[in-house]
């Protein structure tokens, strides 16, 4: 069982109670007709390449990074990569991702973070959100905000 | 200089408290040791052989008087009255007690300085030519280039949890003083046919245990176009830079695995993506950095000649300090001065609060109140009226940092070593002292001429050996210290990595064969004029390797 980290807090993970699906990516191809975009939820290695990607954007709601250990920042990388191609839908980090990378992963392109109880109790709510995208002053944040006033 | 503005500011600030609560953190058990870890190291905190060490950055080695003040401060109150200079252009605090270490932090911050990713697998302090904004060789100041990546590069979310540590140099003149070609990037400020200027962008150049020398991925790199091509460097590297092998996780293992040519079509492939979508600085932002390195307003009076050369003529110490501890500024009446952390016996790059004190009142009182620090674990004050060199000499002598060996032997870099380091495997500083001492008449140095030794005490060479005219490696061989010799080495633009030359040296042998290749190359150089580097690429390695090893192959 595990926590979904937001920026409004710590919830519970409804996916598969909601009737959503994990598929990983090699198994993708098969029953594509039995699920719908909006309940597939695509699990990603960290090392996959952005071009083998591309074709999954419209068929996933949801795509999922892993984090083997949090010393590991490749999600990062691929997040905004995925971003920068396009991808439009929910992503979400999981597995050893620490409170203190909760800004970075969100800046990434990641919506939220999925840890283990362990890991939710060692690290409560408030340490996550003390790295919320608001609280979190960071240059890249703030050249962004600056460019984003000067076009308005 | 630059000057922090408010998000600047609150930004140190904040990451202060973040550290703090971090240490408090790992207290209570929210952090475990292992995440711990990181989050010190880029604070610049580690942990060494008898106790913690902060490494604080001076950001392309500029700083002023006030920065330096605090700096002695630190060693007065939290250390034990002295700070080690690095070779990548920090300060290193080698006692400070854990629970200090966040009011050390505050107190840098009040000067706006700061320990932020001195350390870790991220993009490291970056570093720069210490004459910046005052060689007479510059083509551009590379110092705003180095402040936008200072600012790029700190807690940049994608590339905090890199394979390993990323360092970069810049550099604005030809004549290469920042080892470009030997940093994970090494930028090159150049103009295109057109007078427009842009970068060369050299990438995995490195050190270590497996030295390279950076290749070119870009002749010409628009400058607009850099942060984006340094964020697609990144990505690429961050993706498939190795992690099963700390050893083989740097970015030159990537380009020398991958080869260059596949490399850069994938950092261009990535760069195209990166140009579309790169939330670039906003131009005013770049240009308000820009404006704050303009140089100073230059003293125009005239120097007054006919006195400077007869206050020189008649004080031979002067005379040899204005021949190796003084350059050509761009300014003709100006000078570039060095004040050499290198006294005959000392230790590297070590300077007593005391004599911070001295330094940051006459960049006070002469030069515009500018400071840098050098790779080569020198201070310089980058801009001095000629006719303050004779004063500027006379304080500096008082204070013990008047050392006429800029550029000659006793010049040398050297890692802490055993004395301190937990990675080394054999003691660097004495042997740096041994040698200082053995050649400590200035006049026989000077007629040796220009040379430059670099030890490192293991095989990580934080030295820089490699690149050592003479490179020195100590070695654990058995639990005796071995020391290797390496020749030929060159950090500036004609870049080498030294060649070695055989069998080490015990700590007891290892000064007496440098005694030999000295010995040597004063007998077959060709004049007085060729130096040491010069004869060594025109006879190559064998005659050395003779005086280094003739007598074993007798007794034999």
């Amino acid at each position: 069982m595990s926590v979904i980290v937001r920026d409004s807090g710590f919830e519970k993970d409804t996916w598969e109670a909601e009737g959503g699906l994990f598929i990983d990516l090699e198994k993708y191809g098969q029953d594509l007709a039995e699920r719908s975009a909006e309940n597939t939820c695509i699990d990603i290695p960290n090392d996959v390449a952005i071009e083998s990607l591309k074709g999954l954007f419209g068929n996933a709601a949801m795509i999922r990074i892993p984090f083997p250990s949090f010393a590991d920042g490749r999600g990062f990388s691929l997040a905004k990569q995925l971003r920068q191609h396009g991808y439009e839908g929910r992503l979400r980090a999981v597995g050893h991702v620490i409170a203190d990378q909760y800004g970075f992963a969100r800046t990434c392109g990641f919506d939220e973070v999925e840890i283990d109880f362990a890991l939710a109790g060692r690290q409560p709510e408030d340490q996550w959100l003390a790295r919320a995208p608001k609280q979190d002053l960071s240059y890249q944040n703030k050249w962004l905000s600056e460019r984003e006033l000067r076009n308005n | 200089m630059y000057q922090y503005n408010q998000f600047d500011h609150d930004f140190v600030r904040n990451r202060v408290n973040q550290f703090r609560a971090q240490v408090e953190r790992r207290l209570d058990g929210s952090l475990t040791e292992d995440e711990f870890k990181p989050l010190r190291l880029m604070n610049g905190l580690y942990l060494q052989l008898h106790a913690y060490m902060l490494r604080v950055a001076i950001p392309y080695g500029t700083l002023n008087s006030r920065k330096m003040r605090q700096l002695a401060y630190l060693a007065d109150k939290w250390d034990k009255g002295y700070g080690h200079f690095t070779t990548r252009q920090n300060i290193q605090y080698n006692w400070p007690k854990l629970k200090d270490v966040p009011d050390m932090l505050d107190a840098l911050a009040d000067v706006e300085m700061h320990a932020i990713q001195t350390s870790g697998n991220c993009i490291r302090n970056v570093t720069a030519d210490h004459f910046a904004g005052a060689a007479a060789d510059e083509i551009e100041d590379p110092r705003p280039t180095a402040e936008l990546l200072r600012q790029w590069s700190t807690d940049h979310p994608e590339f905090q949890f890199l394979p390993r540590k990323f360092k970069i140099a810049i550099t604005g003149a030809p004549n290469d003083r920042a080892v470009t070609k030997a940093h994970d990037i090494g930028i090159r400020m150049v103009r295109n046919d057109k007078n427009e200027p842009g970068y060369e962008i050299i990438v995995g150049g490195g050190l270590g245990r497996t030295p390279m020398i950076g290749k070119t991925v870009r002749e010409f790199l628009p400058k607009a176009d850099l942060l984006p091509y340094l964020e697609a460097i990144l990505q690429v590297y961050n993706l498939n830079g190795r992690r099963d092998n700390k050893y083989k996780a740097r970015i030159k293992i990537l380009v020398h695995e991958t080869g260059v040519e596949q490399l850069t079509a994938m950092i261009e492939e990535a760069f195209e993506t990166q140009k579309a979508y790169h939330q670039a600085p906003p131009a005013e932002m770049v240009e308000a950095i820009e404006a704050q390195f303009t140089p100073p307003e230059f003293d125009k009076n005239p120097v007054d000649e006919a006195k400077l050369s007869k206050v020189v003529g008649a004080d031979p110490l002067l005379r040899s300090f204005m021949e190796t501890n003084v350059h050509d500024h761009r300014e003709p009446t100006h000078a570039i001065v060095t004040i050499s952390l290198k006294p005959i016996g000392g230790t590297p790059g070590d300077a007593t609060g005391e004599q911070m004190r001295v330094m940051a009142s006459l960049a006070e009182a002469y030069g515009y109140d500018e400071l840098r620090i050098s790779h080569e674990q020198n201070v310089i004050l980058p801009h001095v009226h000629r006719d303050d060199l004779p004063e500027i000499f006379k304080v500096l002598k008082d204070a013990g940092l008047a050392t006429a060996n800029v550029g000659l032997l006793s010049d040398i870099i050297a890692c802490p070593g055993m004395d301190y380091c937990a990675l080394a495997t054999a003691r660097s500083i004495p042997v740096a002292q041994e040698l200082s001492n053995a050649f400590e008449d200035l006049k026989e140095q000077k007629d040796i001429g220009p040379l430059k030794i670099k030890i490192s005490g293991c095989i990580n060479a934080c030295g820089h050996h490699h690149v050592g005219h003479i490179g020195i490696l100590g070695l654990d061989k058995a639990g005796v210290e071995s020391y290797q010799i390496t020749l030929g080495g060159d950090g500036t633009e004609t870049a080498a990595i030294g060649e070695r030359t055989g069998p080490g040296f015990s700590y007891e042998e290892i000064v007496p064969a440098i005694e030999r290749i000295i010995g040597r190359y004063l007998e077959i150089r060709e004049s007085d004029e060729e130096e040491f580097l010069e004869t060594y690429r025109r006879t190559g390695a064998d005659p050395f390797k003779d005086a280094l090893y003739s007598d074993e192959k007798e007794a034999a």
